[in-house]
């Protein structure tokens, strides 16, 4: 091996720095599922019965169901008995303040750099934060409730308004829709909600933290977005989990409804454990995530950046129901060492004049392997539809994987669909290129791969941007040799 | 400038250079030539630093330092600089950007402030006008689409952006018209002085025209086994490598 290549792999190779565990009291189910635990979940959490029959229907559906198997990575089967769907911290009353939030959960947040604590609130962004199955706090709310925004936990919002979840939830990914949405409609134990009134812009950026503390548990959380009329929110998402031999399932849902005029920026920086070098541990991440445009001119974008999990399984998906609604899909997928991600976006045209734009990126490292997987459909009435999809795999090393799927199903002969795809490496030449002009190989590999990124980091918010550059240089270092 | 004493070179266990000596004063061009396989662009790349080949004897003092302790972007930093025989492409990322990574990296290491974006941007202009490119080039991405022509030129614009004190062009002249041989030589005259130094690999004695090289070496087997002025050149071109191979095969065994 010549020593380009061990850059590459000592870039590559760099230790996850999240991996930490919080020493709190946890409220946690003995392994297992079954009626009886979804019943205990929603009694818990105090829920009307329209929810828990509701739960329990999943939960049915979700028996019939056997575990998918056509994603391309591979990992030994998941023994959903052996798991642990609730654990949340111990608490002694209702939260009022962050005030009462238990010091190592704040602790546990500041660790990770989320801004939770008041000074930290002249940052502007509003934080719904998740730990392991609960929401322990939400910044904000006031300001936010003067605009007329709900941003609240998932919890809360069954409470508070019962409305509102009775008409959204599961209206985008209905109980029945997959193997994993099935498991976390039964199970989902908490989340964030939020809604955005008629003719709102939010004055901020929302964003939800999800931390998985406990061990052997599963963490299955649901998010709900509904911008009425007229409405924008921009919404960020960030997640990490301490380092545990055993591989942890996260399986969430997330929900986006724009109505008419309306828009939805959905930011995600994933960051789950992803398994130490030798691939043992790290997060299995089955997620569904899907946007509705109902409304005309609606518009839904989702932008990702995944350097963590073991496993990934994720397709965010824009349903184009509106005329002249838009759909974009903005991706970085980053694999390491043993990491597998199978992912991509579904862009179902089904209203007129709809347009739909992907951008994925994958890079692989180490031994990690990527797939992207991408579905644009043109229903038959949906006229003068239009995608754009462009999709680029990078390949740190000689030992790493890109694979491209790309399905294309068109019914209207009015649609103009377009499909763009690279593979490209960073071989020892370009390395050695950059080295005799003086650039160092880790300098150079951190440049390749953000110039390869450019597109999509530029879609993130600012903030968020600057965090996904420093996050890929950290799941990078160690990659280049 | 350069002291070059004795250099062996292996790369997949194959002896490749088998002991060259050769020293460049400051201000000369010294040109080698030989026949494929003779190891010029191996000689270029053990130079530079290019992983994957064994120095197995030698030494090379480069600035009064030992080059080969370096590392190849130390190397640079100390102002060696390799003109690519293929420069290769760097999807992504944007020509200027690259430069000015490489521009800064090197000031860097000397001790000097990094330049902003303006700076450079000033510090270019004047450059590509020299090599006869337009300012849309350095927007498009590192050697990505380039033609022929372009690589080279663009080779050149790094070398008098960065202002190297020994160039190393391994084969420069190769693949350019007759047009863009002469801008890619008028580029090196002009960055010609009494204090920087080249080495030219060429197979063709059609780059020398243009240029006025104090040194032809022609290199056989890993070895450089005649050194003369400009009309070696000459004569090369007339008479073929052969005839330096029939003469060195009569001298008697070092």
């Amino acid at each position: 091996m010549t020593d380009n290549l061990k850059i590459i792999e000592r870039i590559t190779q760099q230790e996850y720095k999240f991996g930490f565990v919080t020493d709190i009291e946890q409220d946690t189910f003995p392994p297992g599922l079954d009626e009886d635990v979804v019943r205990r979940l929603s009694q818990i959490k105090q829920e009307p019965d329209w929810l828990l029959l509701w739960r329990l229907k999943a939960y049915r559906h979700w028996k019939s169901l056997t575990e998918p198997d056509w994603a391309k990575v591979m990992y030994s089967p998941i023994d959903y008995q052996s798991i642990s769907y609730y654990s949340a911290p111990k608490k002694k009353k209702e939260l009022e303040s962050l005030d009462e939030v238990d010091p190592e959960l704040l602790d546990t947040y500041n660790k990770l750099g989320i801004p939770l604590e008041e000074q930290k609130l002249l940052s502007g962004v509003a934080v719904d934060a998740i730990f392991d199955s609960v929401s322990v706090a939400t910044t904000f709310k006031d300001e936010l409730a003067k605009a007329g925004i709900i941003f609240c936990s998932f919890s809360e919002a069954v409470k508070v308004h019962p409305e509102l979840i009775k008409k959204y939830l599961g209206s985008v990914v209905p109980i029945t829709d997959n193997y994993f949405a099935a498991l976390n409609s039964a199970v989902f134990s908490d989340g964030s909600f939020c809604y955005i009134p008629k003719g709102v812009r939010s004055p901020m950026e929302l964003s939800t933290y999800f931390r998985i503390n406990a061990s052997n548990t599963g963490q299955f959380e649901r998010t709900l977005i509904v911008a009425d009329e007229g409405s924008y929110v921009s919404y960020l998402e960030g997640c990490t989990a301490p380092m545990r031999d055993e591989n942890q399932l996260h399986a969430a849902v997330v929900e986006l409804v724009a109505l008419d005029d309306a828009e939805i920026k959905y930011s995600t920086v994933q960051n789950w454990y992803p398994g130490d070098k030798e691939g043992k541990g790290g997060i299995y991440n089955f997620v569904t995530k899907r946007g509705a445009c109902r409304g005309r001119n609606s518009k839904i974008s989702w932008t990702q950046v995944e350097t963590g999990s073991a496993i990934t399984w994720k397709y965010p998906s824009v349903l184009l129901q509106g005329d002249h609604s838009i759909g974009e899909f903005y991706s970085v997928a980053l694999t390491n060492n043993y990491q597998q991600a199978d992912t991509g976006t579904k862009m179902i045209h089904i209203g007129n004049d709809t347009r739909s734009t992907i951008i994925s990126k994958g890079i692989s490292a180490g031994k990690g392997q990527q797939t992207y997987r991408g579905a644009v459909k043109v229903m038959k009435n949906a006229a003068h539809a239009r995608n754009y999809s462009q999709c680029d795999s990078i390949l740190i090393g000689d030992k790493c994987g890109a694979h491209t799927f790309p399905y294309i199903d068109v019914r209207n002969p009015s649609a103009q669909v377009e499909h763009e795809a690279t593979t490209s490496s960073i071989g020892e030449d370009q390395l050695f290129y950059c080295n005799q002009r003086g650039i160092s190989a880790e300098n150079a590999v951190s440049m390749i791969v953000n110039g390869f990124c450019k597109d999509v980091f530029n879609e993130l918010p600012m903030e968020f941007a600057v965090e996904a550059q420093k996050l890929m240089e950290v799941s990078l270092e160690g990659s280049v040799g | 400038m350069i002291i070059i004493n004795n250099l062996h070179a292996k790369i997949d266990g194959k002896s490749i250079l088998n002991g060259i000596n050769l020293t460049v004063k400051p201000g000369e061009l010294h040109v080698i030539m030989g026949p494929n396989g003779a190891g010029k662009s191996t000689f270029a790349n053990v130079l530079s630093g290019k992983p994957g080949y064994e120095i197995t004897e030698g030494s090379v003092q480069y600035l009064g330092k030992d080059l080969l302790a370096m590392s190849p972007e130390v190397r640079a930093c100390e102002g060696l600089f390799l003109s690519f025989q293929y420069p290769i492409a760097i999807p992504g990322v944007n020509n200027m950007y690259f430069l000015k990574a490489a521009m800064n990296a090197i000031r860097k290491y000397r001790g000097d402030s990094e330049l902003d974006a303006m700076d450079f941007l000033k510090v270019i202009r004047e450059k590509l006008k020299e090599v006869n490119l337009d300012d849309s080039f350095i927007k498009r991405p590192v050697n990505e689409g380039f033609s022929g022509g372009e690589k080279k030129r663009n080779e050149i614009l790094q070398m008098i952006v960065l202002q190297p004190t020994l160039s190393i062009l391994d084969e420069t002249d190769s693949g350019l018209d007759i047009d863009a041989l002469r801008t890619v030589a008028e580029g090196i005259n002009n960055f010609r002085n009494s204090d920087r130094s080249f080495i030219l690999i060429t197979h063709y004695q059609r780059m020398l025209d243009y240029l006025e090289p104090d040194f032809i070496h022609i290199l056989l087997d890993g070895k450089i086994v005649k050194s003369g002025d400009k009309s070696l050149a000459l004569d090369l071109e007339e008479r073929g490598y052969s005839w330096v191979k029939d003469q060195s095969s009569q001298l008697p065994k070092a």
